[in-house]
């Protein structure tokens, strides 16, 4: 892995008063994004209109396509001219990048979708917030395949976790999504953009070899494959069929099994390597609160409350999604009496505890259909009754 | 005796092998089918105009004619269906330097990705498309398309199809290409010759090469086999350039007008982005790729 640094021209060090959105174009500008492609929903477009008023200034494209299966689309494509690609939407945005967010998978091509989270289905809340696109963003295009969903929770998060997202999505290959909300992204806080020195960046998996060896997909020592870039006289294949090294199409049960293997390999493989979480007092804890994005702030409330109450809360925040920091949870589950999951869902995430605590102890799911926080006195009921 | 032969001979070598992935021939298509030709016609242009290859991509989407990126020594891309032109866009914004090829047939195109093709056309984003039309959807089984004559027969139009068809010059020259023109298969020399202009051409280049489709469109409709095609086209094209495109309907076994419809300049998308964003930002403006 090759390391570098952020280029000045796109970091705008200081303090800066800031709402997620903007956060996120910054954070992909500081990660040497140059190319977004997009197209505007609610309550994502701050991102791509802060994205569209600076970069003629840093050198770079951004284009408005003509709608979201464009966009990911043309992303794809740069992305293959050598970019680092971004994008940003909402959930029906999203579900039309679903189609070649597979494409993405399966060509194994970096690209990073930042996910203003708002309620639906459908047209649903187009101003107001929800976390309903969780289990969409892990299966939300068709086949197996693995993808990495990051939760910021702050505008600060919003900056950080795009760089982060960039990283994760050079290093795997893969795409990477920023799975914010309404309310994070239209919240404004401090952000601090550090000098360009301190960002540091992952370099794409660049292929160096002699031209006639190359293989796009032949995997390096590290289970992920080198990379080039379309113009460098490589002349290579890439395909959304199933494929073999070379990237040509095979079509039979034994090519499926190594090649949709091999992506989500890469990614469970390396899970506790790419996982963050946020864990607080979870020794002793009888009560465990999981959370992630804009929901573990309103939990924080209900946690001290019931700390107040002599309960003993432990909290865990899902700064990674997915994969699912499935070892801990498992782990804490022996420990505590129950977890309680609220998230601005019918309870998707808590499917996931669920499973990996397979009984181990009790699972409340506090849901929220949408259109607003939870209040966290419905959180501390459920944390009273879980003891 | 032809055993002799061949033994005495060696091996003849095809002709464009050096543009094509010999590793992947025998190629997919039925015989009789138009879409190798038009690849033909493809390798002889880039060829004759002697092209740098390693700065022509070629983008396909999903169908028979989808396939050709996989068959040609490019850096080459078989993406999904319909998004060939949009995923062209992005390889074509991130390499200026490259000549960008959308190689699909007139489902991928026209049906699933139509409204990539009007909004690419009408940027003038700097790409050749070419669009084989066998007026069906060949790769699922003959299914009717936006380009099936009206009263031809096809699998999901199995009494005949009801639906106006597309007049794709029409389309590509109102959304806004600067180049459009349209062959058969049978016009090998005139297609090649159009492919070579529109790959010294910038600016949206659009050529319709209307091509064969023997095992599905021509079997239900009974119009015998792929010769049989191709004297139908012998027999009803008429070459007139620079026809009015608001005139090139074809109707069911009926006329077919080619030739060379629209050849203009135009300010690329990139050259219309660099020439208004330095004119309102002066110097705090970065140009993006190569200024012309």
């Amino acid at each position: 892995m090759k390391k570098s640094k952020a280029d000045p021209k796109g970091v705008l060090t200081g303090s800066h008063f800031m709402d997620g959105d903007h956060a996120i174009a910054e954070g992909g500008l500081a990660a040497g994004c140059r190319f977004f492609a997009g197209y505007p929903i609610t309550p994502s477009t701050e991102t791509a209109e802060r994205f569209a008023s600076r970069i003629p200034m840093i050198g770079g494209m951004f284009i408005q396509m003509e709608d979201e299966l464009g966009s990911i689309a043309a992303m794809i494509g740069a992305s293959w001219g050598g970019k680092k690609v971004m994008t940003v939407t909402s959930g029906p945005g999203f579900s039309l990048m679903m189609e070649n967010i597979g494409l993405a998978a399966m060509m194994e091509t970096p690209v990073v979708i930042a996910n203003v989270q708002r309620g639906g289905p459908s047209t649903g809340l187009p101003t107001l917030t929800g976390q309903q696109d969780m289990m969409q963003a892990r299966f939300g295009s068709h086949g197996d395949y693995r993808i990495i969903a990051l939760s910021p929770d702050s505008p600060q998060e919003c900056f950080d976790l795009t760089i982060e997202a960039f990283n994760l999505s050079e290093i795997y290959r893969v795409p990477v999504f920023v799975m914010t909300d309404e309310c994070v992204g239209h919240m404004h806080e401090k952000v601090v953009i550090p000098p360009a020195e301190e960002i540091e960046l992952v370099e794409r998996k660049w292929y160096t070899g002699p031209i006639d060896k190359y293989l796009p997909y032949k995997n390096d020592k590290d289970g992920i494959p080198f990379m080039v870039k379309a113009g460098d006289g490589y002349l290579f294949h890439t395909t959304g069929l199933t494929h073999d090294e070379r990237g040509y199409p095979v079509i039979n049960a034994e090519t499926q099994k190594i090649n949709v293997k091999h992506l989500i390999d890469k990614i469970d493989n390396n899970a506790e390597k790419i996982i963050k979480i946020e864990e607080k007092e979870t020794d002793g804890a009888e009560v465990l609160v999981i959370s992630y994005g804009i929901t573990s702030r309103v939990a924080y409330k209900a946690v001290q409350d019931a700390k107040q109450g002599g309960i003993k809360v432990g909290t865990l925040r899902l700064i990674t999604v997915w994969p699912f920091p499935e070892k801990r949870i498992k782990e804490l589950a022996k420990k505590v009496k129950s977890i309680v999951v609220p998230e601005i869902n019918a309870g998707q995430v808590v499917l996931e505890v669920e499973r990996v605590t397979a009984g181990k102890c009790r699972v409340v799911s506090v849901p929220h259909y949408g259109g607003w926080v939870h209040d966290p006195d419905d959180i501390l009921k459920a944390i009273k009754e879980a003891v | 005796m032809i055993k002799a032969a061949t033994k005495t001979k060696p091996e003849p070598k095809n002709p464009m092998e050096g543009i094509l992935r010999m590793d992947r021939i025998p190629h997919i298509w039925c015989p009789g089918c138009g879409i190798g030709t038009v690849v033909t016609s493809f390798a002889e242009a880039l060829k004759k105009n002697k092209e740098d290859l390693d700065k022509v991509a070629i983008v396909s989407g999903i169908g028979c004619t989808g396939r050709v990126a996989g068959y040609v020594k490019l850096d080459s891309f078989h993406t999904t269906h319909g998004r060939a032109v949009p995923f062209a866009t992005g390889l074509k914004l991130a390499k200026p330097d490259m000549k960008v090829v959308v190689f699909s047939g007139d489902g991928d195109i026209s049906g699933i990705g139509g409204n990539h093709l009007i909004h690419a056309a009408r940027r003038n984003m700097d790409l050749i498309i070419i669009c084989v039309n066998n007026f069906n959807y060949a790769m699922t089984g003959g299914q009717v398309a936006a380009t099936t004559p009206l009263t031809a027969n096809a699998s999901t139009a199995p009494f005949g199809n009801y639906e106006y068809a597309f007049n794709l010059p029409y389309l590509a020259e109102a959304s806004g290409a600067t180049y459009v023109a349209r062959w058969t298969s049978l016009h090998f020399r005139r297609t090649t010759k159009s492919m070579q202009e529109a790959l010294k051409k910038r600016g949206l280049s659009f050529i319709e090469v209307i091509a064969p489709c023997v095992t599905l469109y021509a079997r239900r409709n009974r119009l015998g086999d792929g010769l049989n095609l191709l004297k139908y086209y012998y027999d009803q094209s008429e070459i007139q350039h620079g026809a009015d495109t608001r005139g090139l309907d074809i109707s069911y076994q009926g006329k077919l007008v080619v030739g060379k419809f629209v050849d203009k300049e135009k300010p690329t998308f990139l050259d219309a982005m660099n020439q208004h964003l330095s004119g309102v930002l002066g110097d705090k403006y970065v140009p993006y790729g190569a200024i012309k």
